[in-house]
């Protein structure tokens, strides 16, 4: 049985299909993004000064790409699998010799591919406002692909258990957005009092941004290693909570 | 060798409903099998357990000697499925969506581009390959799930009620091709609420009622067991008293149409024999019902109607 090609003709439905709605997928981030730079980067960021030796317009480039990439990463494997149920089509990958990790590996990678396009759009953007000397380029680009990882797998858990179109907004609008500003895309955890900064520590995405500004600047709050470690655990946890709920048919078969 | 054959299966659905109560079933390699039954019979429900929708509750499915538990991927392989309800990406062309099915099955490129147009010129539907399914008429999107379920060359081709809202110019072009692909050597299992249509196309049949088979037998001597045919005879003329005729159940429905039962053995003469000397004179007959649908009336009215839906 050839699953490498059902992997590949999954994974090229999924890049169509965002690369098809590009004013939705890829021209917000754009805009958005740009506006922080002026804004933050630039406008207010003049005022600030220096956090651990950068300009506050380097300090939050990495942090502004890497939430681009989580929060796209997220909602192209939530907003795709999830549609696929509704209208059912999930069936044509159901009857068909697909095993479900093949299933989960073709959304996820589609996902992988949606962030790591975007984030790149950002990057890009951010070379208008500033000049980033890239620190550890492996370093970089493995978080990055690590931490879409795992944002898609965790799209794809929300997909399944999902049963309304309110169900896959709350998960980004709740938790997701308000994880990424509050692990540390605009500010130094250490700038945080004692007890704020334990409870930082709790979260998963002040890892993710620290090993990947690591990465581009130089700076990080966190052991890199540690951060690693961590979103490699992650990546593993929620790859068997997919593969179960797919096991168990949850959401997608009775 | 069995197309497919089904042991014991049962499904409960979450909500504490029992759809199928223990279904044994074989279909042949090679036959053209019809699985009727009223709504909400199960039949559905059964081929979606065949093609790995369901879940079953219990009970044995094997394709081609392939169990569906423990050799899934070869048991997948083997069969195609047009199922009852659309379930397509509307957004998506309809070459696209035979095209990646074809992949799902793990088609290389080369060959998958050919089954495709294959296929959607075997639907007429060539022309629409890059309209957004969307767009299309009840009956082409049906069309276009035959030519999804055939693009890998199944062994097995399963339709749940394929010809449901088709007009009737394409119907008569799906039996022809559901002909053609069955002498090419696919296995047909089809369902369908037309009998007239299982009765000219299927060989085997199983009638399926409240989640159990209550017949399964050839269609030939399924409709031998028929001792009544009903004719209705429409009259030149008007007659005022119902005709006595000797060895036939006669029912008047107005004064120049009657409706007469003929048993298998009497045959017609005797009939027209008495009809000529009592001076009736009839100008044309038909088959009131299809046969079909006689026996299956009385089969499923011999049940004692569930308080279920
Ligand atoms: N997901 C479900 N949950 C609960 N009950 C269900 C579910 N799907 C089907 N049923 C019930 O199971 C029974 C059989 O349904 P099924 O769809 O198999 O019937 P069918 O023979 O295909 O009917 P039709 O000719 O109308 O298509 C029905 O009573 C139906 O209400
Ligand atoms: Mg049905």
């Amino acid at each position: 049985m050839n699953h490498l090609i059902a992997f590949k003709t999954i994974v090229r439905k999924e890049i169509y299909r965002f690369l098809r709605i590009w004013p939705q997928t890829l021209l917000p981030p754009a805009i958005t993004t740009a506006l922080y730079f002026l804004i933050f980067g630039k406008l207010m960021g003049d005022r600030i000064g220096t956090i651990n030796g950068a300009t506050y317009m380097d300090y939050i480039v990495p942090g502004i790409i890497l939430m681009s990439v989580i929060s796209h990463a997220y909602s192209n494997v939530v907003s795709s699998f999830y549609s696929t149920k509704f209208q059912r089509n999930i069936e044509e990958l159901l009857v068909a010799p697909v095993p479900n990790w093949v299933i989960l590996a073709g959304y996820v990678s589609g996902g992988i591919a949606r962030g790591l396009l975007v984030g790149v759009v950002v990057a890009l953007i951010s070379q208008i406002f500033t000049d980033i000397p890239v620190n550890n380029a492996m370093i970089a680009v493995s978080s990055a692909i690590l931490t879409a990882t795992v944002f898609a797998l965790a799209g794809f858990i929300n997909a399944t258990l999902a049963e309304s179109f309110d169900d896959i907004s709350l998960i980004p609008n709740f938790v997701l957005t308000p994880l990424s500003y509050l692990g540390g895309v605009f500010y130094s955890v250490d700038m945080l009092p004692g007890i704020w900064q334990k409870i930082s520590l709790g979260n998963p995405i002040l890892y993710m941004i620290n090993s990947f500004r690591y990465g581009l600047i130089g700076i990080t709050d966190i052991d890199v290693q540690l951060a690693f470690a961590m979103t490699g655990g992650f990546i593993l946890l929620l790859t068997l909570t997919s593969l179960i709920l797919l096991h168990k048919g949850i959401g997608i078969k009775n | 060798m069995k197309a497919l054959s089904l042991r014991n299966l049962r499904k409960t659905y979450n909500n504490g409903f029992e759809a199928l109560k223990g279904i044994d079933l074989d279909v042949e390699a090679g036959d053209f099998f019809a699985l009727l039954g009223p709504n909400g019979a199960g039949k559905s429900s059964a081929i979606g357990i065949i093609s790995s929708l369901v879940n079953p509750t219990s009970g044995s499915v094997s394709v081609f000697g392939h169990n569906l538990k423990t050799e899934r991927e070869k048991a997948k392989s083997c069969i195609g499925l047009v199922p009852q309800e659309i379930n397509f990406n509307q957004f998506d062309t309809v070459k696209a969506i035979v095209f990646n099915q074809a992949g799902y099955y793990g088609m290389p490129r080369k060959l998958a581009l050919q089954r495709t147009e294959y296929c959607l010129k075997q639907m007429d539907l060539w022309d629409k390959r890059d309209s957004v399914s969307r767009r299309l008429s009840g009956g082409m999107k049906r069309r276009v799930m035959i030519a999804r379920a055939m693009v890998h060359a199944p062994k097995l081709l399963i339709l749940d009620e394929p010809t449901a809202g088709v007009d009737i110019e394409i119907r008569r072009a799906m039996w022809k091709l559901m002909k053609e692909v069955n002498e090419q050597g696919t296995t047909i299992i089809l369902t369908t609420h037309y009998l007239e249509e299982a009765e000219s196309l299927c060989r085997n049949i199983a009638i399926i009622d409240q989640g159990k088979i209550v017949e399964n037998t050839d269609m030939a001597s399924l409709l031998a067991r028929l001792n009544l045919d009903h004719f209705v005879l429409d009259l030149a003329e008007s007659v005022t008293a119902m005709p006595h005729l000797q060895g036939y159940h006669v029912e008047q429905i107005s004064g120049k149409v009657l409706n007469v039962a003929v048993p298998k053995e009497a045959g017609l003469n005797q009939l027209f024999n008495q009809l000529s000397a009592q001076n009736i004179k009839v100008m044309s007959m038909k088959n009131k019902t299809n046969r079909l649908e006689q026996l299956f009336m009385d089969l499923i009215e011999s049940k004692p109607v569930s308080a279920n839906p």
